[in-house]
């Protein structure tokens, strides 16, 4: 794997000139890696053999017209996507391992449980969904309570310190037996947000998080994500450009389950190589 | 501008006729409903007393006596369909809900609506094949037995449709948070679905107290109260059947009255289901 760099490695290079070219050598960890994956809903190919690289605590965002595949790509990288009725994946997803070896792991390697995959990498929703009849407290603590074994302490702690990294604390801190239905719409979206982070995951995936909220609401959760940068690697699906250009510093733009482009959000936005997504930032379709 | 067209005074005309017609076949609907509960309380009323519920009914022919067994045997018997029928209900439902379209869903979705049409006397007569001949004798066992396959489609069904209200994102947060599926649905969905499938299994227990058929040769009935679950035991509806067919006066007041309660314990098992649908 070209790729398969060590972090050693990469601090002492820099300048890495073999055979006399000009070798740009990844000066970031990969955090997320995904070959030729490709999602079917039966027959119905959504995702085309897409292949892009996520650099670690880094936000990346997915733009692209609605029904071009974005939400079923994200879901491939949780394994979310299988459990629909007759979807089908192929292709691999490579994240960073946790083990001692520190090498990257195949989430979609055979013997690899789905379970374990999608507690280190998060998921917050289109809509907020909290758990209907669970306390605030609850749902933040529900991913510990129920995958993990957590003193209770421990969760107490957790819960805190997920609240304040998701700016919903000082509004909840009086009232965390109160059900986390009662909260409005955006204050739902950060419950479920506090509720991903409070696993700690390694990478955080968000599926047009703000598309049903106010503007203001918006405008908080973007916040909170520029905030989770070096902190966690977050890939969020936006439909709304300027939200990916405020908040992100790689962008991928997709077009019928193909992924047309992918760079650095600046230049996507600015000087676009392809004219079709040159088309789509201009606004002429989508 | 304002005026009524003739085409609009006719609509109007429709209209009041239609309303009356609707107003009719309402009363004509829950006519019998009234007629029922007032003749129940006319004929029922008078036997009403602490004996009624506390003594076992006298031999043919002597004053007072009671349906304490019959009161006794229905709670025996619902409290096994309880235990039986209704977690097999729920686990029916349960999986039906989770396995969604898969061909053994689908079987097993059949299945349950077949068994929904299955005449209760047939069910009774099914227990008593399976149950009574092997046991040689009546038994709270046989007509729990019995109640408990009358429940099952009920109570699966219910908590089938409960569950499908759960929005399809409660269940992919929670597999997102990497909860293994089993505790996702024991945890966070069925917490948040109670009062629901409990609305489900009271309007079950409501309709098989009233059960007659599927009792009437497994539990069969006794005089003397409940003697364990391997006797024959005695129950509301099949005592009501035999009482109000004999010729003794004061059994047939029994009947009455027993028929009564019967038809206030149905009636406030409904209206706790009403109340429970609101809450939730
Ligand atoms: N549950 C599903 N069953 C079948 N087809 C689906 C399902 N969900 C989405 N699709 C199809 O997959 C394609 C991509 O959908 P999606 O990934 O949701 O797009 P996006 O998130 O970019 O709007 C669409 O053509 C859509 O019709
Ligand atoms: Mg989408």
């Amino acid at each position: 794997m070209a790729l398969d760099v060590s972090p050693e490695f990469n601090q002492k290079t820099g300048m890495g000139n073999l055979d006399g070219q000009n070798l740009e050598v990844e000066q970031k960890q990969i955090a997320l890696e995904t070959q030729k994956l490709s999602a079917w809903f039966g027959d119905h190919h959504v995702v085309k053999e897409i292949s892009l690289s996520v650099e670690k605590n880094d936000v990346f965002a997915l733009i692209g017209p609605s029904g071009c595949g974005k939400s079923t790509f994200i879901r491939c990288l949780n394994r979310l996507h299988e459990e629909g009725e007759g979807a089908r994946v192929s292709g691999d997803v490579l994240i960073q391992g946790i083990g001692k070896s520190g090498g990257r792991e195949n989430i979609y390697r055979s013997g690899v449980d789905p379970v374990s995959v999608r507690r280190r990498i998060g998921m917050v929703f289109q809509k907020p969904n909290p758990f209907p009849g669970l306390s605030i407290f609850e749902n933040v603590a529900s991913g510990l309570r129920l995958a993990q074994v957590v003193r209770r302490s421990v969760l107490e702690e957790v819960v805190e310190t997920s609240l304040k990294q998701a700016a919903l604390w000082d509004e909840v801190k009086d009232k965390l037996k109160k059900p986390g239905t009662s909260l409005s719409g955006g204050q739902q979206q950060r419950l479920c947000i506090a509720r991903a982070l409070a696993v700690r995951p390694q990478i955080l995936l968000m599926d047009e998080p703000t598309s049903a909220l106010d503007p203001i609401s918006t405008a908080r959760i973007e916040e909170l994500v520029m905030k989770l940068r070096g902190e966690v690697t977050v890939m969020i699906v936006t439909h709304n450009m300027q939200q990916a250009a405020r908040i992100s510093s790689q962008t991928a733009f997709f077009l019928m389950g193909e992924l047309v482009e992918v760079g650095p959000t600046n230049r996507i936005f600015t000087k676009p190589k392809e004219s079709k997504t040159e088309q789509y930032i201009t606004g002429r379709f989508g | 501008m304002l005026e009524l067209s003739a085409r609009d005074r006719r609509r109007r005309v429709t209209n009041v006729i239609a309303i009356g017609a609707l107003c009719v076949l309402g009363f004509l609907a829950i006519t019998p409903l009234f007629f029922i509960f007032s003749y129940l309380i006319l004929r029922g009323w008078g036997g009403l007393s602490l004996d009624f519920f506390l003594e076992i009914p006298k031999p043919v022919g002597e004053e007072g006596g009671g349906m304490a067994n019959a009161i006794s045997g229905s709670l025996v018997l619902l409290s096994l369909t309880a235990a039986f029928g209704v977690p097999i209900g729920m686990l029916c439902g349960i999986a039906l809900s989770e396995l969604k379209n898969s061909f053994t869903a689908r079987v097993l979705r059949v299945a349950v609506d077949l068994l929904t049409s299955v005449p209760s006397i047939v069910i009774g007569l099914f227990a008593y094949a399976v149950i009574v001949v092997p046991m040689k004798g009546y038994s709270a066992w046989a007509g729990g037995f019995a109640l408990s396959i009358v429940t099952v489609p009920i109570v699966a069904r219910s908590t089938e449709e409960i569950l499908k209200l759960v929005p399809r994102t409660v269940h992919e947060a929670g597999l997102a948070l990497g909860i293994p599926r089993y505790k996702v649905l024991l945890r966070l969905i069925l917490p948040g679905v109670r009062s629901g499938i409990l609305t489900g299994v009271l309007l079950a227990m409501a309709r098989v107290s009233g059960e007659t058929a599927p009792l009437l040769f497994t539990a069969f009935s006794n005089s003397f109260g409940f003697r364990g679950l391997s006797s024959p035991t005695a129950s509301l509806p099949v005592q009501i059947y035999t009482y109000a067919t004999s010729h003794d006066e004061t059994w047939r007041q029994l009947a009455w009255t027993g028929a009564l309660v019967l038809v206030f314990v149905v009636f406030c098992l409904n209206l706790l289901t009403r109340f429970l649908v609101r809450k939730s």
